[in-house]
């Protein structure tokens, strides 16, 4: 493939002119894209130099806009320290707007943890993943054929600053490579292409790439998953999730035949996924697998101290395009999860995210369900997700319980961290519903005995 | 009698329990409410095996369209659903559902749903589906009870309502999950005949209303109810002719009639049918007669003259009986009232369906009952069975009359019919219930006096002439005594058994879903077959959401309520040349069949298939019936074509035709390269232990879609036309 390369020239001046009058320029870049799975990981190792005049406090990372679609996270990390002794330090990445960016591109601005002094350099450490950037070609397959999908990419880095050297090097999950744009110097060894390295692009350089390999791994998207924390005061916390999977690789067109399915599995249906692995908290109990017709008996669940794992089928295996929903619910202790803070006000701490491994989640949305009678319900989380309260009636409820709606799209399993979601309650209201249901049986006795006692015929016997 | 002569001595002995002691009549109030409480429950629990043994769901295929109908109830409202237009089933025709179903049972779960929420418990409308013909039963044993009082006593009541319980015969048809009609109809049912006796009794007309309520509720939860409209007028009639005729007869029929009747009306489904099908001419003709009877009866009155009030008499009945012959012939003769439905006429000729109408005879619940299945529902309940009769005839009553006639009428129906051993039950449970009250009530009596009469004999000695005659019992007591004791324990092993047995039945034969499917293992573990719901669900995710889907009418309902498509024909067989067009596509070459399905705007065609599993009861072997029904509408289609020498056949001697017609090459498609059982040839049968005759099956107009992890499903889709170039 000949090899073309776009240069960005607009306007390096102008550019200059905006990086709030850092002087930056990156000495060594290297970056590894790993695209085993549907999920891609980006590694880049970036050695950031002071050539201005001025202390610089952040730097800015670019990224195309179909890469700004389809991000799912940006984490950044300084390194001090050489090889053995190394620190890894966590930076503050969020997204910010520039003027004038050429063609839409989308900006992370990286602070650093002390100012970059003119001349000093450092060295950067960043993790992005892209979502839903692996496109199948051919695509739609029939049974017996493997999944071939494309990868496109620059060979060189995206920046607004000069790169003195880079290198980039593409993971693929196996030794099938149908091709890969050649963009001198770039060879393959392997699961492994490398391009580069390159000398002194200039900023904005792009040169574009398509990778088309084989990706067989099970492409499990789920559309819709809506995650409900129930918090019962009495001594459990109740988890509902509700799932919409779907297998978001290459269609799958043509018959599906039994026979080849389980006599010949190597080379049948390769791109499909008939097994989940959801990673669930320790001592969950009460485990249940079902969806709208009933319960799904293909599941198996180990406890353990650390975490729980549940394996479980849906109830077909899932070629590309195929759907299926499941519930999963289960229980776990309150006390490993409820804490009260210093102020008396009670908090949550659960983890974020998605259970199942490996999977993109579309919309994730996290439904905490506070006791009735809580109140000053707020939720604190690492990253920026849409919140709402909502009302829910539940067994017994007279004003209902508030929900706590937290919203984010384009979850990646990086999103499991713990988040928390603070309230008041005061414990006199869990009595309520014991109450009621007490004076409910005390009115019905009394209510027959007044029926055995009181004479309603008119005309006395 | 033995308590009131305990209680002196209790006053000698201690007084301090006095205050406590609770008197005798109040005593027996306690044990039969416990009773009753116990056997409420009892019933209730004693459906919750498959509950426990699979899940929370609902069962077989008519209760997939009542949970269906019902969550559409709840979730668009009554007016909604009774207006409802179905364009999923029947397609292309569709079915109207509010005029042509039985609302009583959705409406019913509707309203517990709708309470239960209402008092804030947020129950899930399946939970409810499922438990409610549990709940049913449990009210059935309260009525049982009230109705063995109101025919014998309470004892007798009390022993109905522990046998009702437990019965398999009912169970079979209200174990949690079979939301079916007849899980509250049974109820309604039972209710309607209790308070009709009790009109009939009192002659009171609130109970008369009471019963003409409780028809309105039968009408409107089953079909069966023309039972009670013929059996009433018969019950009517018989009394009538036995010179039972009283102004309480008079008041409680005519209240229950006309007022049964109008409400009747109101069910669409029922409508006019009410006064103009035959099947409901019987209760117009008593209640004219009811009517004549009065009349007669008043005229005599005014006339004093026996021999002129012959002379009336014979021409009031002859012009009585003239005009109701040429009114009933004349309406039958210009179609104003309709003739008797085939299903009626298989009643009562057990034999009418299987030459008429074979997709009655194609049913398996409506095939006639063999005697190994009215041991295995009724077990003891067939020897109490006489036994009751005979100590309802020896003290005969209006109620006694009733109980007799419902027992005897609805044993025939059940031996017609399986499915009706159902409706036989309750009778069934009565009568057995007074033989055993009767014979346990006359034992212990005997023993108490056994007891007694030493005392009365020492305290008071022989004077008065009671005392004499049970001096004469008295010289035969070691005999009596002992035999009494005997036939006791007899009776009570005999009951034990019969709860045994009961529990077993229903452990072992009807508590199983049948959707899904549980086998043991080789290591005794259990497997389970959950073909059905993978393949439905498959169906509801993964194909287009107007796909059309052609299968045997047997699992319309589950597929329009699992798989949430649109079906060609399903188990409310309204329309048999429908059904026979699906059984003609099935049973012709895959050319014709491509013609028929093409016509229907079929997009899939779901077979079930049970080659590999060994399940029997799949479509090849229902297959007989498609070829039939199919045939009864088409000519072109012949059973002998897909026998050989009068036999079905699957494997090479089966006949040319049968080993290419579309249901064999779906059901066999690339299960010849298959090796089912070790050591047997591939292509092996295992639901008919031979080796398939046509292994190499190639189709054309058709493809595999999915095939489930058992094979008991297949669902194939129907390529669109190629271009004509």
């Amino acid at each position: 493939m000949a090899a073309r390369i776009w240069i960005f020239s607009v306007a390096v001046a102008l550019f200059l002119s905006f990086s709030s009058g850092h002087d930056l320029q990156i000495v060594n870049a290297e970056r590894r894209i790993d695209l085993s799975s549907h999920i891609v990981k980006a590694f880049l190792t970036l050695k950031v130099e002071n050539i201005g005049k001025d202390p610089a406090a952040d730097m800015l990372l670019a990224f195309t806009p179909t890469q700004i679609k389809h991000l799912s996270m940006v984490q950044a990390m300084a390194i001090t320290g050489k090889k053995k002794k190394k620190t890894y330090l966590p930076l503050d990445v969020k997204p910010t707007e520039q003027p004038d960016a050429p063609n839409d591109t989308g900006y992370f601005l990286v602070s650093f943890a002390t100012p970059l002094t003119p001349g000093e350099t450092v060295t950067l450490e960043v993790l992005y993943i892209l979502t839903h950037s692996l496109e199948p070609f051919p695509s739609e397959i029939a049974q017996s054929e493997s999944q071939l999908v494309y990868y496109r990419d620059s060979a060189v880095i995206l920046s607004p600053y000069h790169i003195k050297q880079q290198t980039t090097f593409f993971k693929t999950p196996s030794a099938r490579v149908e091709s890969f744009t050649s963009v001198d110097p770039a060879n393959r060894a392997g699961k492994e292409i490398k391009y580069g390295p390159y000398e002194d692009r200039a900023p904005y350089s792009y040169a574009p790439v398509i990778v088309h390999f084989e990706n067989n791994s099970p492409f499990a998207v789920v559309e819709e998953l809506v995650r409900e924390i129930e918090i019962s005061h009495w001594g459990s916390l109740q988890i509902t999730e509700n799932y919409r999977l779907t297998h978001g690789g290459a269609r799958h067109k043509g018959v599906f035949s039994r026979v080849d399915y389980q006599s010949r599995r190597s080379i049948s249906g390769s791109s499909s996924f008939n097994a989940l692995l959801a990673v669930l908290p320790p001592k969950v109990n009460s485990v249940y697998y079902r969806d709208n017709i009933g319960n799904i008996s293909t599941s198996h669940l180990r406890t353990g101290f650390k975490k729980s794992e549940l394996e479980f089928e849906p109830r077909y295996p899932l070629f590309g395009g195929w759907r299926a929903t499941f519930i999963i619910g289960y229980r776990v202790p309150l006390e490993d999860y409820l804490f009260e803070a210093p102020d008396g006000r009670r908090y949550l701490n659960f983890t974020f995210g998605c259970p199942l491994v490996e999977t993109i989640v579309n919309k994730l949305t996290i439904k905490v369900v506070l006791p009735e009678g809580s109140k000053d319900p707020s939720a604190v989380l690492p990253f920026t997700v849409n919140q709402d309260l909502q009302v829910k009636y539940s067994y017994l409820d007279i004003v209902g319980r508030t929900v706590v709606v937290l919203q984010k799209d384009n979850v990646v399993p990086t999103h499991n961290v713990p988040f928390q979601v603070y309230y008041t309650f005061k414990p006199i209201y869990m009595l309520a519903e014991p109450f009621m249901l007490v004076s409910a049986f005390f009115f019905v006795f009394v209510a027959s005995l007044a029926y055995v006692h009181i004479d309603l015929n008119i005309v006395k016997k | 009698m033995a308590a009131k002569k305990a209680s002196p001595d209790l006053v000698n002995s201690s007084f301090s329990f006095k205050s406590l002691k609770l008197k005798t009549k109040q005593q027996e109030l306690l044990l039969r409410v416990s009773i009753l409480g116990l056997v409420y429950v009892l019933a209730f629990i004693a459906r919750l095996f498959s509950v426990l043994r699979y899940e929370s769901m609902i069962h077989e295929f008519d209760p997939y369209f009542n949970y269906r109908t019902t969550l559409f109830l709840t979730e668009k409202g009554f007016y909604e659903f009774w207006n409802w237009f179905d364009s999923e089933s029947w397609y292309p025709l569709g079915r109207i559902i509010g005029g042509t179903l039985y609302p009583g049972l959705m409406v019913t779960a509707a309203l517990i749903y709708w309470t239960l929420r209402f008092l804030r418990f947020f129950v899930h409308i399946r939970e409810v589906c499922v438990l409610t013909a549990p709940f049913f039963a449990s009210n059935t044993t309260l009525v049982a009870y009230f109705f063995g009082k109101e025919i014998w006593d309470t004892g007798a009541g009390l022993v109905a309502a522990a046998l009702i319980a437990i019965c398999p015969g009912y169970i079979s048809r209200s174990v949690a999950g079979s939301y079916d009609n007849e899980a509250v109809a049974i109820f309604a049912l039972l209710l309607t005949f209790y308070l009709f006796v009790k009109a009939v009794k009192t002659g009171s007309l609130s109970w008369a209303l009471g019963s003409a309520f409780g028809y309105f509720y039968m009408v409107s939860a089953w079909g069966g109810y023309v039972f009670i409209i013929n059996l009433v007028p018969l019950y009517v009639l018989v009394l009538l002719i036995t010179g039972r005729y009283s102004m309480r007869l008079y008041v409680a029929y005519n209240c229950m009639y006309i007022l049964g009747m109008l409400l009747a009306m109101q069910i669409r489904f029922v409508g006019f049918q009410h006064v103009q099908s035959g099947e409901h001419m019987a209760a117009m003709g008593v209640f004219l007669l009811m009517q004549v009877f009065y009349f007669l009866d008043w005229v005599k009155h005014q006339l004093n003259d026996t021999k002129l009030f012959q002379t009336f008499l014979r021409i009031t009945v002859t012009s009585a009986i003239l005009v109701g012959g040429i009114a009933l012939g004349v309406g039958t003769a210009s179609g104003y009232i309709s003739p008797w439905t085939g299903r009626f006429y298989s009643l009562l000729d057990p034999t009418y369906a299987k030459d008429h109408i074979p997709i009655i005879a194609s049913v398996s619940e409506h095939q006639p009952t063999a005697w190994s299945s009215f041991m295995f529902d009724y077990h003891i309940l067939l020897f109490l069975f006489p036994a009751g009769l005979y100590f309802c005839f020896k003290r005969l009553s209006d109620a006694t009359i009733f109980i007799v006639m419902y027992g005897l009428t609805s044993l025939y129906f059940a031996g017609v019919m399986v499915r009706l051993i159902l409706v036989a039950t309750p009778a069934v449970c009565l009568i057995s219930a007074i033989a055993v009250s009767a014979t346990v009530k006359n034992l212990t009596s005997l023993l108490r006096t056994k007891q007694k009469v030493p005392q009365t004999g020492s305290t008071k000695g022989v004077g008065s002439s009671k005392s004499s005659s049970k001096v004469t019992l008295d010289q035969s007591q070691p005999f009596h005594k002992n035999g009494a004791i005997a036939l006791l324990v007899g009776v009570f092993y005999l009951l034990s058994r019969y709860a045994i047995h009961c529990t077993w039945v229903t452990s072992e034969a009807y508590s199983s879903p049948s959707i899904v499917l549980a086998a043991r293992g080789a290591h005794g573990n259990r497997i389970i077959f959950d073909d059905y719901r993978e393949a439905y669900y498959w169906l509801r995710q993964n194909t287009p959401t107007d796909a059309k889907v052609m299968s045997w009418w047997d699992y319309g309902y589950q597929i329009t309520a699992m798989g949430n498509r649109t079906v060609i024909v399903d188990n409310n067989t309204w329309n048999n040349t429908h059904i026979a067009t699906v059984g003609r596509a099935m049973s012709s070459y895959e050319d014709e069949a491509y013609d028929i399905m093409r016509s229907l705007d079929v997009n899939y065609v779901l077979v079930v298939f049970g080659g590999v599993t060994g399940y029997s009861s799949d479509d090849i072997n229902k297959f007989l019936w498609m070829v039939r029904i199919g045939g009864g509408v088409y000519p072109v289609i012949k059973e002998p074509d897909y026998l050989v020498n009068g036999e079905f056949r699957v494997d090479k001697g089966a006949s040319p035709k049968m080993l290419n017609c579309l249901m064999y090459k779906l059901c066999y498609y690339r299960f010849g390269e298959l090796v089912t059982e070790y050591g047997k040839p591939t292509g092996y049968d295992r639901a008919r232990g031979v080796e398939i005759g046509n292994k190499d099956i190639k189709l054309e107009h058709l493809e595999e879609a999915y095939t489930t992890s058992n094979w008991i499903v297949r669902i194939y889709r129907v390529k669109p036309p190629t271009n004509r170039l």
